[in-house]
């Protein structure tokens, strides 16, 4: 199956190392930075790619772009990997219109155009009959989208919640084991490379706050938005508030959930017994689905990540490999 | 506030709506009434439990109605309030009058602060606050903690709560 990656920022480059290790079938025909590009109808070699953009910046030639591989490109999937923008989507929206406009079938972890026009891209890939999947979205190695579309199929899903940023869980974790101030252990992550120079994105909720919007209209396709959702951050709690819950043998962590039967969409610090299954450490992600059928669920996972972001990109890949494009 | 009262009535018609009846009559809202049988009771009374909500002023006018009518009352006192739940409170929490954020709960009479911690690490900083609530059942835990959260929106204060499904 033959495949145009846009985006070598960590998820990309993850993505393309891993097909360039694991081959899995998977013909690499086109690649662009936000600079460059490269289009090789027999399939581009991943491993000079990977050594010119750690050398030089650039993937590859400066005078193609990212809009001309999704263009004129030969490939079955577009791997769309650029960095979200939650205002605008771009450029990631019109790159994953034009490609589904094709006929084409889109993976992506973009954030951005999903939650701003989750229907619309839905619809659209619809009535071209391709596939738009987005495990990579929510929740970074955990395979919840695909948890909630096929291993619970047939379950009526009644709420869904949990850590899904593993930077706020991070500096949760930190301040409540070592009693680091807020600020301090915000350092700390940013040292570790779990957060941002600008933390706002992670910190605010406004991260989790997508993935929830993702969720909600994965499972209730309600057309919900950012808008949509009441968002309390981690940035004003503070160290004494972490000792505090500790009295009662408890913890606080970010808690994004969707109650569909309440109209709930929140993002808020929440006190958990310690011993509560969500209760992760460091980075880690977890999320529990609760549904008629097979009762709560409960996954726990890396939330980030090069390789494990890559983790949910490829798994999507093989997806459309395996059950949608003839003949592999 | 919730009033567990224990009385005695005999056991002839019409005689359990007789000694109910006043309660009614005084502004209490009756919850729960729980006959009791005891084989030891003299013959021809049986014990009933009722569990009522009433205010205190209304609560002597009651006792006073029920010893008039002959109804005798066993034991009184307030009923254990069964549910309890912690939230967490940051912010300006001295500046902003806490006798006042916890009277808004004191004086719903379903609910009340039964524990509180206050951590202030300085006279300008947010000062962090653990405020145990109990409350007669789910229902009036929810109301108590709607108060609350509007108490914390008046006074720009972060209200940490509990994980429901932990609670």
């Amino acid at each position: 199956m033959r495949v145009a990656v846009l985006g070598m920022g960590s998820v990309g480059r993850g993505v393309v190392s891993v097909i360039a290790e694991k081959g899995l079938g998977l013909t690499v025909t086109g690649l662009a930075d936000s600079k460059s590009g490269l289009i090789e109808p027999e399939g581009i070699d991943l491993a000079a790619a990977l050594e010119q953009k750690k050398t030089t910046g650039c993937c590859g030639d400066q005078a193609i772009s990212a809009m001309e591989i999704v263009e004129r490109g030969e490939y079955d999937v577009l791997v769309e990997v650029t960095p979200t923008d939650i205002k605008s989507g771009e450029p990631g929206l019109t790159a994953i219109r034009m490609a589904l406009s094709m006929g084409k079938h889109v993976v992506t972890s973009n954030k951005g155009p999903l939650a701003l026009r989750f229907r619309e891209l839905m619809d659209l890939a619809g009535e071209h009959g391709v596939q738009l999947r987005y495990e990579a979205t929510v929740c970074g190695a955990i395979p919840i989208i695909q948890t909630l579309q096929h291993g619970l199929a047939g379950n009526t899903v009644q709420a869904v919640y949990g850590i899904m940023n593993g930077t706020c869980n991070y500096i949760l974790t930190r301040m409540a084991d070592e009693g680091l101030t807020y600020e301090q252990a915000l350092d700390e992550a940013r040292e570790m490379g779990y957060a941002e120079a600008d933390p706002t994105f992670d910190v605010k909720g406004i991260d989790t706050a997508l993935k929830l919007v993702i969720l909600a209209n994965t499972i209730w396709k309600n057309g919900a938005t950012l808008a949509d959702v009441d968002c309390t951050g981690i940035d004003l709690l503070t160290v004494e508030a972490l000792s505090l819950a500790g009295r009662k043998n408890s913890t606080i962590r970010l808690i994004g959930e969707v109650v569909p039967e309440k109209g709930l969409l929140r993002v808020s610090p929440r006190i958990l017994p310690k011993k509560h299954p969500l209760v992760v450490r460091d980075n880690l992600n977890a999320v529990t689905v609760v549904t008629d059928l097979a009762g709560a669920v409960t996954e726990v996972g890396k939330g980030a990540g090069s390789v494990e972001t890559a983790s949910a990109v490829i798994g999507d890949l093989l997806f459309i490999r395996d059950c949608h494009v003839e003949g592999h | 506030m919730q009033v567990s009262m224990k009385i005695e009535v005999k056991d002839a018609p019409g005689q359990l709506v007789g000694a109910l009846q006043p309660i009614s009559e005084v502004g209490g809202n009756i919850m729960a009434v729980i006959h009791e049988w005891d084989p030891t009771l003299r013959p021809k009374t049986r014990i009933v439990q009722v569990v009522l909500e009433i205010t205190d002023e209304r609560l002597d006018d009651l006792i006073e109605i029920l010893k008039a009518r002959g109804v005798s009352i066993l034991g009184i006192g307030e009923e254990r309030l069964l549910m309890k739940r912690s939230v967490i409170m940051i912010g300006h929490i001295m500046h902003t009058d806490l006798s006042d954020t916890v009277g808004s709960i004191d004086q719903t009479g379903y609910a009340e602060v039964v524990e509180m911690h206050v951590t202030m690490p300085g006279i300008n900083q947010r000062s962090s606050a653990l405020l145990t609530i109990s409350a007669t059942n789910e229902e009036n835990m929810e109301r108590a903690m709607e108060g609350l959260r509007s108490v914390a929106r008046e006074k720009d204060l972060l209200m940490v709560e509990t994980m429901e499904e932990a609670a």
